[in-house]
């Protein structure tokens, strides 16, 4: 029979433990997951399509599962313009999505109105939603989109998750330490 | 039946009715009177085969009086024959609906609703087709501005007016330099 010993050491997990902060662990999750919400309305969403497909791949961030229903989206992704009749169905669509979420303003249109001066188109998504990341272009191309995403990455891998999702806990935990 | 046969039968039937006739590059054009129309046209089409409404358009001559044109565009696939009727209209006034001779007529004349606010007489479903219902003004009128006016409907839409920045930047027609071409900012003369 076996003597059994109690150590620090157990050989079955070692090796496979890390440490690290809380939020590091939470971003680098989301971060490397980005579900998007595929808002097209116009060209641009052509060219969402393209960095989508295998050329560009946008699989290569994590990104790649488009999903329709937006309580599976954690980045809402508007390419195109956006008119009057739309913008509130795109917002809509925006609170319908679960928390933590993200908008990506895909190109002119979205950013800013673009070219469409009129009386019929948005001038700029952020009247209505809190865009994180402007990409540039009519329509941007894929790397540009890409580049956005990887901005949105940086974006996030630099916010304080646990003291957002769970404020009580980090007040009890900070009153502790104090 | 040639074509010029088909439009000289339609001469000789309504010859008081035919207002003016232009002829231009083998195009041939009918100006009417509004309460001819439904006439005009069922005899069109029944009688000289044009069974194509290609489209209707409207132009709002702002400042003349009557203010607004209708234009019908005509078009017989058996003869390859085109016409156009065209009829003025002031703005208290309405116009009978083509939508039952040629249920195309149906959209088309929702969309002439939708952006110039004229209304049609027996529509069957006289909706706003490209803006939502209940937006408040028709915007391809001449004096509604480009960057639009605000309007609020909660939960449904709104509207603010667009910034222009000195616009909108136009070109002129010309064969001048592309310096000289370049868009610039002109506002419209009104």
């Amino acid at each position: 029979m076996a003597e059994q010993h109690a150590t620090a050491y157990d050989s079955k997990i070692e090796g496979n433990v890390i440490f690290t902060r809380l939020d590091a662990a939470f971003n680098w999750v989301r971060k490397n997951s980005l579900w998007p919400m595929p808002m097209g309305l116009a060209c641009c969403a052509i060219e969402l399509m393209a960095t989508a497909a295998s050329r560009f791949d946008i699989a290569r961030f994590g990104a790649e599962v488009m999903r329709f229903s937006p309580r599976q989206c954690d980045v809402m992704i508007v390419a195109g313009t956006v008119t009057y009749k739309m913008a509130l169905a795109v917002k809509r669509i925006y609170e319908q999505m679960p928390d933590p979420k993200w908008v990506i303003a895909m190109g002119a249109c979205a950013s800013t109105g673009g070219m469409y001066r009129s009386y019929a188109v948005l001038q700029g998504i952020d009247q209505l939603l809190p865009v994180d990341v402007y990409v540039s272009g009519c329509p941007p191309r894929p790397e540009a989109l890409l580049a956005g995403l990887m901005k949105l990455q940086e974006k996030i891998s630099g916010e304080k998750s646990f003291a957002a999702q769970k404020p009580e806990w980090t007040k009890k935990l900070t009153g502790a330490v104090a | 039946m040639t074509g010029s046969e088909l439009l000289a039968s339609l001469g000789k039937l309504f010859g008081q009715k035919l207002q003016a006739k232009i002829e231009f590059r083998g195009e041939t054009t009918y100006t009417i009177a509004a309460t001819d129309l439904r006439e005009i046209a069922k005899f069109c089409r029944d009688d000289l085969s044009f069974d194509y409404l290609i489209d209707i358009t409207s132009i709002d001559n702002f400042g003349e009086d009557p203010r607004f044109e209708i234009v019908y565009e005509l078009y017989s696939m058996t003869l390859a024959v085109h016409l156009r009727l065209k009829l003025k209209l002031s703005e208290d006034e309405e116009v009978d609906t083509l939508s039952d001779l040629w249920p195309t007529a149906n959209w088309h004349e929702r969309e002439i609703y939708d952006m110039m606010g004229i209304k049609f007489k027996g529509h069957p479903d006289l909706r706003r087709i490209l803006m939502w219902d209940g937006y408040p003004f028709f915007p391809l009128r001449k004096e509604f501005p480009l960057e639009g006016l605000p309007s609020e409907m909660p939960d449904v839409a709104f509207t603010k007016a667009a910034s222009l920045e000195g616009g909108p930047f136009v070109t002129r027609p010309s064969t001048a330099t592309t310096k000289d071409r370049e868009p610039r900012a002109r506002p419209p003369e009104l």
